[in-house]
């Protein structure tokens, strides 16, 4: 009797246990409750902080999917455009995905976008420049010419940071972040000193867009009369398409890819079996920073035609996130892209909604940021529940 | 009750799953003592002083301070209760001053507990800069700052867990100076220690645990080394042990003078030399962290050395190889087949997130053509194990660490084995594992000593060493004390030879045996 109740008494009110594999669909219940609970939350914030019915701000979220509602912007537009930057979120993730796979915690994929940006589009005004000159410079080894010397620049920015850590073991966190820095000012410089229209500002403006050299260095767009909202992005898409699964069958079927899943796992296992570490290491942060380079060339040849310090927008740092939460599985990962990009373009739709007082809400940006921060809570914070569960502790009953 | 403990365990029982740790433990330490707790690895010494500590909370039995039962929930009861412990892995702020991090997690601010700490040290004698930052001290020095720390929150009861591992003699000289001006204090300490001949320096009174249970006290005074040796290593237990008689026996692997220092700049293998002979069982007994890991990880390719040679001598063609200093990737390219079943087995034998089948291939992925991995053999390999070993899965594609220790350790064992290895190594290839398990393993050792392997077997249990091996190396202290037969050596000559006694007479002895 008295043992009891002395086990009973100091027992902890409640601990966490890991939990057995769980059915997947029991895995995806909970995900789904999560999503469902999330936009509860969400509809009590927005009736609390601005007193509009919820509905009618998760419409205007759809819109940002959908693109009913700027007139400026035609039918689908919206749509492709959702897809056009899924695909480059997309990308920067399966970019990052081997290094962090190696536990590299490389969270400098945005200098390593933006310097493959640097430099495609050094490429491309250099040889815009002769062309107009009136050199002769064929249009297709432009394109070659820019996309190369724009994975080699990404795979020096990834490069630079693994190879001091197999040599001094410097952190690798740090390293990344800070190169990130020097990659921004560098650009800025370079736009600033070199390539701004005026001397007073650092706006590059559309690169070859005039003379001889006009669309040179610009992504063709395919298709254009039949699919005239698409052809913008058919490439870039289709490029992620082709590298899901081309990351995916490296992951999963390539020697490199199960060694740097050993290293991953444990560096002491990689070492007894006899795998050269350090080497992995290098090679991984290379094809890594050489895909980043890619992404980077993309967004200078497809999507902008120009190059600024905000070229890549944080896209380096959120891929991070869609890398983890889809566990390193490129498939996951394009869902879960998809999710954060139709999650900010929908957070902007909603500056255009009525408030009850017959004006437009403002802060309108930070408001859609902390309904996309309690939305991703809600789908992170489930995982916890699929890994653990909590046991609260029994309460023996008098007489037991 | 007629005398008032400082700190009294009743019938204390802990378990982990089904493994006790403690099982019925009852003792007591006075006011102004120092009790040495003794007893092999695994004996449950340190269990039963993080009950104390309130790391663990007892499944049965109680504790009683100053006579009154107390209950210790978390480490924090126990400095309310004036307790301190002192663990073998030290929990300092690297960047801190000594200063800081002894008031660290009090209210006082470093410059006015400055006084105090300095009139703590004169009182028992440490001599510390107390403004020196953690990560330029000596090993010693930040031992200094973990005791100054439980001191200075006003510890009564100090527990010391192995606390003469790290030092050098001339620095466990000055500890135990200043454990004795703290008996004087009226503290009262409790030390956990393999070494015999310091248990006799040190303390007042002996308590033994052996196999998580209270086997008796003695007074220091009135015992000596073997007899407290045999109260430690207990009855010999007949365990049934298949031993066939070594047969073509021819050497193997041979290993001269070998040095290594570690990175804290510890002599961790001193001179070590013997040989392996195929068609043989070779066991090293020691206790833990004398220097197996790095013996059996430089055969390996994986511990760089400072001197000596291990040379491996070919079945086939008696060609001799110096193994020294080589990568694990240049032994195999040699076509020396090495298989090392390591001690921890998830971390570095196996991948514990990886499944059976991708664990299969750590060793031979490398076969076959120049991008894609080739999943068919080991497949078919892990299958093979899965039936032939009996390992209790759901199929081949689930993670290992899913899996109970026992499969997980036959999986690992069974993988090693399939590389029909000329030499095996095997590192606690039992520890945790039922007893049906641990048979398995033996009879799969056996197997391949009758195959002609050169077996290598690294155990803690001295019964099971005694009955598996023909040969046993004992070391203490990275140094080879004694070689000895298996066949009829005794668990108290080979518990003093671990020990570090005797250690000159037993080395000639057993190179005259050798």
């Amino acid at each position: 009797m008295k043992k009891q109740i002395i086990s009973g008494t100091h027992e902890p009110f409640a601990h966490i246990i890991k939990r057995e594999k769980m059915p997947w669909w029991k895995e995806w219940g909970v995900r789904l409750c999560a999503i469902a609970l999330s936009l509860v939350v969400c509809a009590i914030v927005i009736k609390l902080v601005i007193g509009v019915p919820p509905t009618a701000l998760f419409s205007k979220f759809a819109d940002g999917l959908l693109g009913r509602m700027r007139a400026d912007i035609p039918q689908n537009h919206q749509f492709w455009l959702t897809m056009g930057d899924t695909s480059i979120l997309l990308l920067i993730a399966l970019a990052i995905t081997p290094a962090f796979k190696m536990r590299f915690w490389n969270i400098g994929a945005e200098g390593q976008v933006l310097i493959g940006s640097l430099a495609s589009a050094w490429m491309m005004i250099t040889i815009g420049k002769y062309v107009n000159a009136g050199g002769v410079f064929p249009r297709w080894l432009t394109l070659v010419v820019m996309l190369v010397v724009a994975m080699i620049a990404g795979a020096i920015w990834a490069l630079l940071p693994a190879y001091f850590k197999n040599k001094w073991n410097t952190n690798e966190t740090l390293f990344t972040l800070m190169m990130n820095y020097i990659a921004i000012q560098l650009t800025a410089y370079c736009c600033t000193e070199f390539w701004s229209k005026k001397n007073t500002s650092n706006n590059v403006g559309v690169i070859n867009s005039e003379g001889k050299a006009m669309g040179y260095g610009w992504l063709p767009t395919p298709l254009k009369e039949s699919f005239p909202k698409v052809s913008e992005w058919l490439i870039i898409i289709a490029v992620a398409v082709v590298f899901s699964l081309l990351i995916h069958i490296y992951l999963k079927y390539s020697k490199q890819g199960y060694e740097l899943s050993v290293v991953g796992e444990s560096e002491n296992t990689a070492r007894y079996v006899g795998i050269n570490v350090p080497k992995v290491v290098l090679r991984t942060m290379i094809i890594s920073g050489a895909l980043c380079g890619l992404v980077g060339f993309l967004l200078v040849s497809g999507d902008q035609h120009s190059i600024s310090t905000t070229i890549v927008d944080g896209r380096g740092f959120t891929a991070i996130m869609v890398s983890w939460i889809s566990k390193f599985n490129p498939f996951a990962m394009a869902a879960v892209a998809f999710m954060f990009v139709f999650l900010e373009h929908g957070a902007a739709q909603i500056a255009s909604v009525p408030l009850p007082n017959g004006q437009r809400l403002s802060g309108a940006e930070e408001f859609s940021s902390i309904l996309t921060a309690i939305i991703i809570f809600f789908i992170i914070g489930c995982e916890f529940f699929i890994n653990y569960k909590v046991v609260f502790r029994k309460f023996s009953k008098k007489g037991e | 009750m007629d005398k008032i403990h400082a700190i009294e365990l009743k019938n204390i029982t802990k378990r982990f799953g089904n493994v006790v740790a403690n099982e019925n433990v009852s003792l007591s330490v006075n006011k102004g003592e120092i009790l040495s707790i003794l007893g092999e690895n695994g004996s449950g010494k340190t269990t039963l002083m993080n009950m104390i500590a309130g790391i663990y909370y007892p499944d049965e039995g109680s504790i009683y301070i100053n006579g009154e039962e107390v209950h210790i929930r978390t480490p924090k009861d126990a400095f309310n209760y004036k307790i301190g412990m002192i663990h073998q892995h030290f929990k300092l702020v690297d960047v801190f001053t000594a200063t800081e991090n002894i008031v660290l997690g009090t209210k006082q601010k470093p410059s006015q507990a400055k006084k105090f700490i300095a009139d703590l040290c004169a009182t028992y004698g440490f001599v510390l800069d107390l403004d020196k930052k953690i990560y330029e001290m000596s090993v010693s020095e930040k031992q200094t700052v973990e005791i100054i720390k439980v001191l200075y929150r006003g510890a009564n009861i100090l527990i010391l867990d192995e606390p003469t591992a790290v030092l050098t003699p001339q620095e466990i000289d000055k500890l135990f100076n200043v454990l004795r001006n703290m008996r004087e204090k009226g503290k009262s300490i409790i030390i956990i220690t393999h070494k015999l001949n310091e248990v006799m320096a040190i303390s007042d009174r002996v308590a033994v645990l052996c196999k998580g249970k209270y086997v008796g006290s003695v007074l220091t005074a009135e015992t000596n080394e073997t007899r407290l040796t045999e109260m430690m290593v207990g009855e010999k237990i007949s365990l049934n042990i298949h031993r066939s008689d070594p047969k073509n026996v021819s050497e193997r692997l041979i290993v001269s003078n070998i040095n290594c220092i570690n990175r804290e700049g510890v002599k961790v293998l001193d001179d070590v030399s013997f040989t392996a002979n195929s068609g043989e069982i070779l066991g090293i007994a020691g206790i833990a962290g004398s220097g197996q890991r790095e013996l059996l990880e430089s055969i390996a390719g994986l511990q760089k050395l400072n001197s000596g040679s291990i040379i491996y001598i070919d079945p086939n063609t008696g060609d001799k190889e110096n193994l020294r200093d080589k990568t694990p990737m240049q032994i195999r390219n040699l076509g020396v087949r090495l298989s090392f079943v390591p001690e921890d087995r998830l971390g570095m034998g196996l991948v514990g997130n990886m499944d059976l089948v991708d664990n299969m291939m750590l060793r031979s992925y490398g076969k076959g053509g120049p991008f894609f991995v080739h999943r068919e053999e080991p497949k078919k390999l892990a299958e093979r194990i899965v039936s032939q070993l009996g390992v209790v899965t759901p199929d081949t594609a689930t993670p290992v660490r899913r899996l109970s220790g026992g499969n997980v350790q036959k999986i690992l064992v069974g993988r090693e084995i399939a590389a029909s290895p000329t030499v095996l190594m095997a590192a606690y290839p039992v520890r945790g594992l039922d007893i049906n398990s641990s048979h398995l393993i033996y009879d799969l050792l056996n197997e391949q000593k009758e195959k002609g392997v050169a077996v290598i077997f690294v155990g803690e249990d001295l019964d099971v060493l005694i009955e598996l091996c023909d040969r046993i190396l004992v070391i203490g202290a990275g140094k080879v004390t004694g070689v000895v037969d298996g066949r009829n050596a005794s668990k108290t000559e080979i518990g003093l030879l671990m020990t570090g006694e005797q250690a000159s007479s037993s080395q000639t002895e057993g190179g005259n045996e050798a």
